[in-house]
């Protein structure tokens, strides 16, 4: 009866989601060895929100996030950004779509310990071809936001967790990305320094409206998001929403 | 990224382990400190033979021998006019020998203005006045090829007086006080007969020749009329058809001919049979023996930079090996895998710059040293020879060469990181 194209969605003002997932299928292997990680997902995040992938290990956040993150592809199914088809985007155009729309936090670091805090936090910049001197204003101005400006020349094997972790998120900052996807962001910062780096996550979500969605089995962490979703082996099995 | 962004990363990235890259760069320094060294070696040494031989020697000269049979398949037929060659060449050489018939017929063929034969003189000893005798190998004056001299003149190819340039080696076991007051002076030259017997030439001393590269150290050089007169007293008591036996001759052709023109007449002389070179062309038979020697020495430090190679792919796959991670990072965050690949490929490439510009600049130090020490004592008397000289084109050729070699050993790390799945390097451990 109803259709649900996009001319009546729009009448009915439903928002495009700017992530989606839609009936994903990741399997790992062939024949004998192969392994489902995913068997059928669907979910759809809408801007501004913040989301929480939750499961035990092993359960496929990771390899769901991989998915919505346009990093790796789905063996069936389709992931929609924006409303339209994220699996047609391959080479350039993918990269530089994941470079301007997404920013990443994990769980380790991946900082270059021997270049300063400030190169590893302009990385995304020099990738995307910004030129030196914007790119210095721009790494200072998310350094500043994360109260990291004066260990801009520090190296970055200097900096304490909880300054990485910071550095990091200044990283995924500083091209103004419209989601920021965080694994086990947290998972190796003493409880304390986690509720730092929690809050931080959490502003830059309500203040800038930058989409959030984080990978955790942490019930605290995902208590404070918009929305949780619950995965084992492989299938939502429960979709929570805080009430509003 | 930017591709300034890619060469200032990857400069910066070879620099990150620092001993590894020293060690990469030390084995390409040899390799090229060593092109750079023979290389250098190759160009000094044919300078010298075009500055200073070329220079002198007469254009307008043709050196002829008659065409040679084939010798490389099998015996051939006995020829009463084979002679032992007084060419360069292998001990026990012969080559066939030419008569007067010949020597008329060159005088005939177009273009030639004027034909000498070469007269093959071997003399026993020298002396001055009543003093000690000194043994002596002495050859004729190739017209128009210059002397390099110590002190005096050429020897007169006019003059009817005989005439000798000796080597600088002489003039002091002769027992003149110097090189300048031996000129003018007589010496006798005793030499042997077909018979065995002896007769003394007296010669004026007219020049005395520095030692140069073409080996005539220890050889004294006559003029027309005292290799004349020296082979007519070793030639008595041999018939008139053994004496006028020559294994080359000196064809004079116009000062003005076109290089052209000499071709044709080279030509002209190949169908009459027999070989005609230029002095340029001597020097060029040279110049293929340095280039062929310096090819081998070159082809040895080749082999040292390919080894060099392999230390740059070692190094290089260590490196994508330990940033297996932050490529992975670079790679989610939207990095292409071209640039990733011009990334460590550059990496390579500077790592060779490294190598071969401190190895040639290096080379070129030790090289001029070396030169500069050897001239002012092995090679005194060789004034104008730079053993070893640098140009500008051949060092930058090595770099360049170097580096190409070095771009090669970056591919296969640098694919090896392009192709890295982000996934897999970001769960890395
Ligand atoms: N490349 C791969 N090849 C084979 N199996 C894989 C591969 N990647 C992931 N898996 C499997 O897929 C399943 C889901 O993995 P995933 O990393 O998504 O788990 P996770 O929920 O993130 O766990 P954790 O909380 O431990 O990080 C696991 O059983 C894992 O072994
Ligand atoms: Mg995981």
């Amino acid at each position: 009866m109803l259709d649900w194209s996009p001319s009546i969605k729009e009448r009915f003002s439903m928002p495009t989601p700017i992530l989606a997932a839609r009936d994903v299928k990741k399997s790992y292997g062939r024949g004998q060895s192969r392994f489902d990680a995913l068997k059928g997902v669907s979910l759809e995040i809408f801007e501004g929100e913040s989301l929480a992938i939750v499961g035990k290990s092993g359960s496929g956040k990771s390899t769901l996030m991989h998915l919505l993150a346009l990093l790796d592809r789905p063996t069936d199914g389709a992931i929609e950004l924006n409303g339209s088809d994220a699996l047609l985007l391959r080479g350039r155009a993918l990269n530089s779509t994941r470079n301007k729309t997404f920013g990443f936090v994990f769980q380790q670091f991946f900082l270059t310990g021997g270049a300063s805090v400030l190169d590893n936090v302009i990385l995304p910049l020099k990738i995307s071809r910004v030129r030196s001197r914007e790119r210095k204003r721009r790494g200072l101005a998310a350094l500043a936001e994360l109260e990291l400006r004066d260990k801009a020349g520090n190296r970055a094997s200097a900096l304490s967790g909880g300054q990485k972790q910071r550095a990091v998120i200044a990283r995924a900052l500083v091209n103004n990305p419209r989601i920021i996807f965080a694994d086990e962001p947290t998972g190796n910062l003493d409880s304390a320094t986690g509720a730092v780096v929690e809050d931080i996550l959490f502003s830059l979500n309500r203040e800038q409206g930058i989409t959030l969605i984080v990978v955790t089995h942490d019930e605290d962490l995902a208590a404070r998001c918009d929305r949780r979703i619950y995965i084992r082996d492989g299938l939502v099995v429960e979709t929570e929403s805080r009430a509003a | 990224m930017r591709t300034i962004d890619v060469i200032s990363t990857a400069i910066g990235n070879s620099f990150r382990s620092k001993l590894r890259t020293t060690l990469t760069v030390i084995a390409i320094f040899i390799g090229a400190f060593t092109l750079t060294i023979t290389n250098g070696l190759g160009t000094g040494i044919n300078n010298y033979i075009t500055t200073t031989v070329a220079a002198i020697g007469a254009q307008d000269v043709l050196t002829v021998t008659k065409t040679q049979p084939d010798q490389s398949t099998g015996p051939h037929k006995y020829d009463p006019n084979q002679m032992a060659s007084t060419s360069p060449g292998r001990p026990g050489q012969t080559v066939e020998g030419m008569t007067p018939a010949d020597i008329s017929t060159i005088a005939g063929v177009a273009g030639v203005v004027s034909v000498q034969p070469t007269l093959s003189i071997s003399p026993d000893y020298v002396e001055a006045g009543t003093g000690t005798k000194y043994s002596l190998s002495a050859s004729g004056a190739v017209p128009g090829l210059k002397l390099q001299l110590a002190a005096g003149a050429q020897p007169s190819a006019t003059s009817s007086a005989p005439q000798i340039v000796l080597p600088v080696s002489y003039v002091k076991a002769l027992g003149y006080s110097s090189d300048r007051s031996a000129i003018g002076s007589t010496v006798n030259i005793g030499i042997t007969d077909a018979t065995r017997a002896e007769h003394t030439v007296g010669a004026t001393v007219v020049g005395i020749a520095e030692t140069s590269l073409g080996g005539t150290g220890g050889t004294s050089t006559a003029n027309e009329a005292l290799a004349q007169k020296l082979y007519n007293a070793q030639s008595i008591g041999l018939s008139s058809s053994s004496k006028d036996r020559y294994s080359q001759a000196s064809v004079r052709f116009d000062k003005s001919a076109t290089p052209a023109a000499v071709t044709q007449l080279k030509a002209r002389l190949a169908t009459a049979g027999y070989d005609a070179k230029t002095v340029a062309d001597q020097i060029g038979t040279f110049k293929t023996v340095i280039d062929a020697i310096v090819l081998v020495l070159n082809s040895f430090a080749v082999i040292a930079l390919l080894a060099a190679s392999f230390g740059i792919v070692n190094t290089l796959l260590m490196s994508v090996q330990e940033r297996t991670r932050e490529i992975g990072l670079m790679k989610a965050m939207g990095m292409g895998s071209g640039r990733v690949f011009g990334l460590f490929s550059f990496e390579a490439v500077f790592i060779g710059f490294l190598g071969s510009a401190i190895g040639a600049g290096i080379a070129i130090l030790v090289g001029s040293g070396i030169s500069a020490a050897l001239a002012s004592s092995v090679f005194s008397g060789l004034p104008g020879l730079t053993l070893i000289a640098f140009s500008p084109g051949s060092i930058a050729t090595i770099i360049l060469v170097v580096m190409g070699i070095a771009f090669l050993a970056g591919t296969l790390p640098a694919a090896k990181a392009a192709k890295q799945d982000p996934i897999e390097s970001l769960r890395y451990e």
